[in-house]
């Protein structure tokens, strides 16, 4: 039944905030009802581990004619990006409460409901509940970057939903195509789904609707240019939902249907679509270099170690796909971290621009300090987050492909470089006209950022749990595979 | 005992965990007393652990990290006679540097910083050499090498600065990533990243075999990084940017000998593998050569050490390529006292003279300077390699090992000694011996340093003057303590070594100890000529003259070509991929279908007009309610 709640109940507040009048408790109300949904996913994780480790299902006939079921549960791969999700929206909505939004009780409902499509997503296990949730999420996530976005917001929105519409359309292809080749009576169930019968044409058709669809989502090279633009216009809480949790439904598509479905054609075509994933490690990292907004920095990085993900969990091989996993978590955190610290340096400076700041750390050492460590975060190091997935997931790349896993290593080296060198022009040296008056962070901005940092910290550390998420998502894809 | 191990790194990341929260309220002279005093509780037990050690070798079991499936990577300890004798060098002698930190830093702003990030370092460092296996070896890795680019970059106003930690931080990530791949490879050979496994399983290997080789190569890319060797050393001459103390614990002691102590705890594997040790040979006596070229004809004081510190580590790595892996470890551990020592009397004197690190503006601070002088002569008596000094016994071992197997290298190995011994005793007579040739009214206040500072000087000078009796050899009537110490470790190392191997009768040995006696003898004479006798009555030559000269003083321009050849050309080329392949090919292609399907579609026209998104919205919302529906009824 949690399941279904943690669906549910951020749908009916969201209907509900939509027609409840401008104010200050909106955001209020917003951010109490994202708290509950956290409580709630703590409470589905408690039950997880008590009861055997396996599915928490959710399963309801529904247009039987048609084969298609409300069935929703949670697994271990659910688990961990439904964790994500429900950790984020707090955060994010706390870290926008202290601006002005104009119309805040849609934008807040908006959110919200972009939460219940998100846990829609990760939690369905019928294919087109996956679809209409998988849809779900794009219209709160257009008008947040549509409304309340920045420059040239309609024109860059309307790329941003074009493209990842037009990715979807061809997800929705694959999966009817899908349905009528399952066995009879047809079903949208994802067992079915699985067991589709499928000649090689076939195969490769639904593996490639369904690659550019997620490639899209993720975003994977050659298909992420509407992505910077979309990171660089969206208001910040629209950048952390799209940074930190729509590109996991990306990542979660290959995980949960992509690759049990159509994984042969990934053996079959030998690495030839890890190509593109791996190009994107090297060709996001050396255009990151040289950006001077600091969003769109975040945002080419972001498109960098998204590849790297994306890789590991196509290389089929158990390791990178648990490195995969656990990424994904990372990730997220890591990088709805580094947006919140460039929101709270624009809203002290008015600029994003690297070449206009300098010498932050001089005047806001607790601003360079959390900084600095979801920056290392982000870099990958030993005991933080980011260096359990990325190295998980290299290690299994190098037992696939040891060209491969050395070319994507060199994110290691080239992550360190562009994030390095901003943080040195960003908040090392001496001051500018733009960073002379710069206050430090107050005790209230710091909470969302110490909730990141210990998470970075934890994962890191300590990431037995998360691993044992990821155990179990890992393994019914592997089951499946074998 | 096993509690005991584990609470030694512990200490100082309590250290830096209270420091670094409390950067801003904790009076200085608590820090004063906390940063070295987690250091001060690690030696201890450390010391303890030495002679409570009945086992050679005690695993820990942490917790566990990284496991899941048939993968799992242990937090776990690895106490052997070579992690203690790590152990003791990274407390032992960082506890002094803590010491004298507390007068050196005294001044500074950042002062409690500062101990926060020397804390950290430690406790990484620890976790580096007491790691039992790669992974947990990687964690100290990278750790250390963030708190060297933290340091290196403390006083962080200063562009030119940062830009030497960044350098730091991204050569030691290139040698990492060689590092990384190297695990990788260990792992999908033997399934395990634990030293034990590993090494047992490889004994079993034939000599030579392509998976060891690979492996071997991989991990010295690693120490190549870490331990500055050619081509990735020139970071350690920029990270002299840090504060003197950092480049003494840092820089000189601990963190660039992980190399050569990951060589050394590897010794199993590269043994097994002739083509590295070959390479690392060369690759060492390249190093060397060319550091001390360098290390001839530089001015400023802690550079002239730290090529000096390149071209060591070089002799440590030409050590482990003929197997002698008591020797390296011998030297590693003189060095790091004579090198430190060297180090903070260099401290001493930028402080006594306020900033100053041009040794042509420096001279006859003897007189005024006696304790810093003193120190600072048994030091580069040591590092010249004189007997009964430390650095005699220590490179003595080396020369020894390396005559044994090859002379073309032996003979290479003297020139440098020749060489150290020339350029430290230039240092040492520029700066101390003639007359002040600084124009500042420095002159006037120049004083001797504090006790506080002058203690660990003291220290460590005795510790430089009679380290070396650790390990007398048996040619002179010796017991080898330390060989003693640390044959179970190298054990295994040492009967696979494949290095052929030539017993010299020790008569020869004799008569090469005394032949490098009066070399080095020489070179302190030449130095001597040149920069005490000739000064009195000319001045000094600011410009070198010839042309091996200017290269040598320009550091054979290898910065520059580094950056015309990597740097330059990177940021060329994110910025035609940006503007070429970007936005002019992928985006308008994007763009272009785009356009193509807005042209023909009905649909998307509406879309413009924002209406179809509200449409749809609607839609879904039904769509669910629907769905709600008929859940309920």
């Amino acid at each position: 039944m949690l399941t279904l709640t943690l669906i549910v109940f951020p749908l009916l507040v969201a209907i509900g905030l939509f027609f409840i009048k401008d104010g200050k408790w909106a955001g209020n109300l917003a951010l109490a009802t994202a708290l509950i949904e956290f409580g709630i996913s703590v409470a589905a994780l408690v039950q997880y581990f008590l009861f055997c480790h396996c599915l928490l299902l959710f399963h309801l006939e529904w247009l039987a004619d048609y084969g298609i079921s409300l069935k929703f549960g949670i697994d271990g791969l659910s688990m961990l990006l439904i964790l994500l999700t429900t950790f984020l929206i707090p955060i994010i909505i706390y870290s926008s409460l202290g601006q002005k939004i104009q119309r805040s009780s849609s934008f807040y409902s908006l959110i919200i409901l972009m939460q219940a499509g998100l846990i829609g997503v990760f939690t369905a296990f019928d294919g087109m509940m996956f679809y209409i949730f998988w849809e779900l999420t794009l219209i709160p996530a257009y008008f947040i970057a549509a409304y309340w976005g920045g420059e040239n917001r309609i024109r860059i929105t309307l790329k941003f939903f074009a493209y990842t519409f037009s990715g979807s359309l061809l997800m929705l292809i694959a999966i009817i195509y899908l349905y009528f080749r399952t066995p009879l009576p047809h079903s949208f169930d994802h067992i079915w789904l699985y067991a589709s019968n499928l000649n090689p044409g076939e195969q490769l058709w639904i593996f490639l609707a369904f690659f550019i669809a997620f490639a899209i989502k993720v975003p994977v090279f050659p298909f992420h240019t509407w992505q910077p633009d979309t990171y660089v216009t969206a208001p910040y809480s629209g950048s952390m939902l799209l940074g930190g949790l729509m590109s996991k439904m990306g990542l979660f598509g290959m995980i949960r249907w992509m690759i049990p479905i159509t994984y042969t054609e990934l053996t079959r075509t030998g690495g030839f679509f890890v190509i593109f994933p791996v190009i994107g490690i090297v060709y996001a990292s050396l255009i990151a270099l040289r950006q001077d907004d600091l969003k769109r920095l975040v945002a080419y990085s972001s498109v960098a170690h998204l590849g790297l993900v994306a890789a590991g969990a196509m290389t089929l091989n158990a390791i990178a796909m648990q490195g995969a996993m656990i990424q994904m978590v990372s990730h997220g955190i890591n990088i709805v971290g580094l947006f919140i610290l460039v929101q709270y340096i624009e809203a002290r400076t008015k600029t994003r621009s690297i070449a206009e700041l300098g010498g932050i750390a001089l005047k806001a050492p607790r601003l360079a300090v959390f900084f600095m460590i979801i920056l290392l975060g982000s870099i990958a190091l030993p005991l933080t987050d980011g260096f359990v997935g990325e190295f998980l997931i290299l290690l299994g790349m190098f037992k696939y492909n040891a060209v491969f896993a050395a070319v994507s290593g060199l994110t290691i080296i080239f992550g360190a470089v562009y994030m390095l060198w901003m943080y040195q022009r960003v908040m090392l040296g001496n001051t500018k006209a733009a960073t002379e008056q710069i206050s430090d962070l107050n005790w209230k901005e710091m909470i969302p950022l110490i909730a990141i940092v210990i998470m970075v910290i934890w994962i890191g550390v300590a990431p037995g749990m998360f691993m044992k998420l990821a155990e179990n998502g890992v393994g019914q894809v592997i089951g499946i595979i074998r | 005992m096993t509690i005991l191990a584990k609470l030694i790194p512990l200490f100082p990341l309590l250290g830096f965990i209270i420091l670094g929260l409390g950067y801003r309220s904790i009076p200085k002279r608590i820090a004063s007393i906390l940063g070295p005093g987690t250091v001060f509780l690690s030696f201890i037990f450390s010391v303890f652990l030495l002679f409570n050690i009945h086992h050679s070798l005690m695993n820990i079991r942490y917790f566990s990290w990284i496991s899941f499936g048939n993968l799992s990577i242990s937090f776990d300890f690895l106490i052997d006679p070579l992690s203690i004798l790590m152990m003791l060098v990274i407390t032992g002698v960082g506890l002094l540097i803590h010491v004298y930190s507390i007068g050196y830093m005294s001044h500074d702003e950042g002062f409690n910083r500062f101990f926060a990030y020397t804390n950290l370092f430690v406790f990484f460092m620890l976790i580096l050499v007491m790691g039992s296996n790669y992974a947990v070896m990687f964690i100290g890795w990278e750790g250390v090498g963030l708190c060297s680019y933290l340091l290196i970059g403390f006083w962080f106003k200063n562009q030119q600065f940062n830009n030497a930690a960044k350098k730091a931080f991204i050569m030691n990530r290139i040698g990492d990533l060689g590092f990384l791949l190297g695990m990788f490879l260990i792992f999908t050979s033997f399934r395990s990243f634990n030293y034990v496994t590993v090494f047992d399983l490889a004994k079993t290997m034939p000599s030579g075999s392509g998976t060891i080789t690979a492996i071997t190569l991989l991990l010295f890319i690693g120490a190549v990084g870490k331990s500055a060797q050619i081509p990735l050393y020139t970071w350690l001459p920029d990270a002299m940017a840090g504060p003197t103390p950092v480049s003494a614990l840092i820089h000189a002691a601990t963190m660039v000998t992980a190399g050569v102590y990951m060589v050394a705890r590897s010794g199993v594997l590269y043994v097994l593998a002739p083509a590295t040790m070959e390479i690392m040979g060369l690759t060492a006596m390249a190093t060397m050569i060319l550091a001390a070229a360098i290390a001839i004809f530089q001015n400023d004081i802690k550079k002239v050490l730290a090529y000096s510190t390149i071209s060591q580590l070089g002799y440590m790595f030409l050590a482990l390529s003929v197997g002698a892996f008591t020797g390296t470890m011998f030297h590693l551990m003189t060095h790091a006292f004579f090198k430190a020592l060297l180090f903070l009397g260099a401290g001493s004197v930028i402080h006594a003279l306020e900033g100053e690190q041009d040794i042509r503006k420096m001279g006859g601070l003897k007189n005024v300077l006696p304790k810093t002088y003193w120190t600072f002569l048994v030091g580069t008596l040591a590092i010249a390699g004189l007997p009964p000094l430390s650095g005699f016994f220590s490179k003595d071992e080396i020369l020894a090992g390396v005559f044994s197997s090859s002379q073309t290298m032996w003979i290479i190995a003297v020139a440098v000694t020749m060489m150290t011994a020339f350029y430290m005793f230039r240092l040492l007579f520029l700066t101390f011996s003639g007359n002040y040739r600084g124009t500042h009214p420095q002159s006037l206040k120049i004083h001797e340093s504090p006790a506080v500072m002058t203690i660990p000087l003291l220290i460590l000078a005795f510790l430089a003057f009679f380290g070396g009796f650790l390990n007398i050899p048996e040619l002179m009537g010796g017991s080898g303590v330390l060989k003693e110490f640390l044959s179970p470790v190298f054990a295994d190392a040492v009967k696979l070594n494949q290095v052929p191997y030539l017993l010299v009768p020790e008569k020869r040995e004799w008569y090469n100890i005394a032949l490098v006696i009066i070399l080095v003898v020489l070179a302190i004479l030449a130095a001597y000529r040149k920069f005490v006798i000739k000064l009195r009555t000319g001045s000094i030559e600011t410009e070198a003259g010839s042309f091996i000269e200017r290269l040598a003083a320009n550091k054979f321009y290898i910065d520059e070509l580094y950056d015309a050849i990597f740097v330059k050309p990177a940021l060329k080329i994110s910025g035609a991929l940006h503007e070429f392949v970007e936005v002019r090919f992928i985006d308008r292609v994007v763009n272009g279908a785009g356009t193509m399907i807005v042209r023909f579609s009905n649909i998307i026209r509406y879309l413009q007009a924002g209406h179809v998104g509200m449409y749809m919205f609607f839609m879904i919302i039904g769509i669910l309610l629907i769905l709600f529906f008929n859940i309920l009824f």
